[in-house]
């Protein structure tokens, strides 16, 4: 995850603790787990603002069911449907399950 | 007129794995930053050598050393399953791949304001070896040798040690340096300056190759449009340009004029658009599209490349040029009629930006996407960007493409992996930015047009405009190109048909009075 970004999950983190959900989108599970790793024990290549940072925030990918389920159906045929034949949705939602069982606090589900 | 003649290519890589391990974006930022040590000091341990660059088939397809068809068909790994001596070659049908020394030379070349200095006998050397090649011209290979350019090493390490200039590297020596082009201008330091030359220089020989390729005196070009990612100005103007112009007046063109057009990735192919614009409406007689690559840009990925054990293979400047002419029914053409653009109210979803540049185009012309041959989206070699996290760009690419073609109605869900293989293509470029980005298949294209193996293929350009914190717009364009069509003759009446009318009259005439 990139500095930028690393330091807008820090802030807003710090700022409404876990009531913060972070949603993601990456399209590779080897990237989403690493992903979801930084906004949960913090940052593994110890390279960013949340190097050693343990923000535990529940993490999921937009493929999980539960944010699916959240979503305006028509919004989601529009934007996102083509992406769930090309992407592998079950790996995606598997890999940042692995992180939030272990690492995240007020998980939904 | 709504298409025009693609009548050259050329595609050419500058190996530069010593500049690029100082100088590349990422293991410079590391140097800075101190903190990293342990990856800069591995990363020399996985450089390519340049012979391996020349066995690496991803290098020879894109300079056309082998052709992409024989590409498609081979072994993968590429890394592991080296091409054989005999196609191995420094010169291919598009251009050439040119060893690091030399790119230094031709760097040198290229430099207007003493900003280059050069080893003397180092610049001597790579000057005899520039004349050997069939594109360098005399005048080029002389100022690789001009007094001004060339320095004692005492002088040099002065320069780089004590006046901001950064060193060049050969053979891990120090062979020359950069210098500072202003005490304070934050645009005309070396790093920046030593960015812009070797842009400007790639595209010196991307342009060479074409006039080449073409058999097009220097002389006869109209304009040039440069298309790269670089930014040339000063503190005033930070991106004024004009690298156009600049790398025009190094290849002999004086006849041409010239100007730059950016646009991220997407660059390219809306610097093609707006060529083909001029020469179909009869602006311009002919237009060169030209792009020199970019040094940030080299081992971009390299710390994960190092973090696995794998090849650093991000070590070529990329470069292409295109030759557009009016139609005249002899060559692939480029349509105009069918252009994908991405508007700023189509939103970033990729579903969004595919159907822009693929969907709504083909539909507009009355196609549909079985009817294009081949797509080109974004031609990233996957053997670079996979062990970084970013997956196979050109596959995930296509299937978005299939996707949406399944969404679309215009093939069935189960044909999905098949369209992928016979209309996708397979990333051959390397992560220079502006140059995966559909624009390298646009040779193949041709040739394949031409053998009559395809009719048209679809080149698609994506630019990641949130890069420059100005707009979290994504943005794209597409274009076509076919097979050409006879082209009616024209019904306009030529000088030489009036004298002959007239002599016909008067010969009549004549004959009257006598």
């Amino acid at each position: 995850m990139d500095l930028q970004n690393q330091q807008r999950v820090k802030d807003a983190g710090e700022k409404y603790g876990t009531d913060c959900v972070v949603i993601l989108g990456s399209s590779d599970a080897e990237g989403a787990e690493i992903y979801a790793e930084t906004v949960t024990a913090g940052d593994p290549t110890y390279a960013g603002p949340l190097a050693g940072v343990s923000l535990e925030l529940p993490v999921y990918h937009v493929f999980d069911p539960i944010i699916r389920a959240e979503c305006d159906p028509a919004a989601w045929e529009e934007q996102i449907s083509m992406m769930e034949m090309v992407l592998d949705p079950e790996a995606l939602t598997a890999a940042v399950k692995g992180m939030r069982d272990q690492y995240s606090k007020n998980a939904i589900e | 007129m709504s298409k025009v003649g693609i009548k050259s290519y050329s595609y050419c890589l500058n190996h530069a794995p010593e500049t690029g391990s100082h100088y590349g974006g990422t293991p410079y930022e590391a140097f800075h930053s101190g903190k990293e040590q342990e990856y800069l000091d591995a990363l020399p341990k996985h450089l390519q050598s340049y012979d391996h660059a020349l066995h690496y088939a991803p290098n020879q397809t894109y300079i056309g050393g082998i052709s992409y068809e024989e590409f498609e068909g081979l072994k993968t790994p590429w890394v592991d399953n080296l091409l054989p001596d005999e196609k191995a070659k420094r010169y291919g049908k598009f251009g050439e791949l040119m060893p690091e020394d030399e790119f230094l030379g031709l760097i040198s070349a290229c430099d207007e304001f003493e900003l280059v200095w050069l080893e003397k006998s180092f610049a001597e050397e790579v000057s005899k070896k520039l004349a050997e090649d069939p594109v360098i011209t005399e005048a080029i290979v002389k100022r690789v040798v001009r007094p001004k350019n060339m320095h004692e090493l005492s002088e040099i390490e002065t320069e780089y040690k004590e006046r901001a200039g950064l060193p060049l590297y050969f053979g891990g020596k120090v062979v020359g340096c950069i210098r500072s082009g202003h005490p304070t201008d934050q645009c005309l330091t070396a790093h920046v300056l030593m960015e812009n030359l070797a842009g400007k220089a790639s595209g010196v020989l991307a342009l060479l190759h074409l006039l080449k390729n073409s058999g097009m005196n220097p002389l006869d070009l109209d304009f040039v449009i440069e298309c790269s990612e670089e930014g040339a100005g000063d503190v005033g103007q930070r991106a004024g340009g004009n690298f156009a112009k600049a790398i025009a007046e190094v290849a002999g063109c004086t006849n041409a004029s010239g100007c730059d057009v950016r646009g991220f990735c997407a660059g390219p192919v809306n610097a093609m658009i707006n060529a083909a614009a001029q020469v179909a409406s009869g602006a311009r007689k002919n237009i060169a599209v030209v792009a020199g690559g970019s040094i940030p840009k080299l081992y971009m990925n390299s710390r994960d490349h190092v973090k696995k054990g794998l090849l650093a293979l991000e070590d070529c400047v990329g470069s292409f040029a295109v030759l557009l002419v009016p139609d005249d029914g002899t060559m692939p053409v480029m349509r105009l009629d069918v252009l994908g653009k991405h508007t700023v109210g189509a939103g970033g979803a990729p579903q969004a930006v595919t159907s822009a540049l693929t969907f709504e185009p083909l539909q507009k012309a009355g196609l549909t996407f079985a009817d294009v041959d081949r797509f080109a989206p974004e031609l990233q070699n996957h053997e670079i960007t996979e062990p970084a996290g970013a997956g196979n760009v050109p596959l995930a690419n296509i299937k978005m493409i299939a996707a949406l073609a399944v969404m679309k109605k215009a093939i069935e869900k189960p044909a999905m992996m098949d369209f992928i293989k016979q209309h996708g293509t397979i990333g051959y470029a390397h992560t220079q930015g502006h140059i995966p980005a559909g624009v390298p298949f646009i040779g193949p294209a041709c040739e394949m047009i031409n053998e009559g193996k395809i009719k048209r293929a679809m080149i698609i350009g994506k630019g990641s405009l949130f890069l420059a914190r100005l707009t979290n717009l994504a943005d794209g364009a597409s274009f076509l190109i076919e097979k050409p069509e006879p082209v009616a003759p024209t019904s306009a009446v030529s000088k030489d048909d009036i004298k002959a009318m007239i002599l016909e009259a008067l010969g009549e005439i004549a004959g009257k009075l006598a």
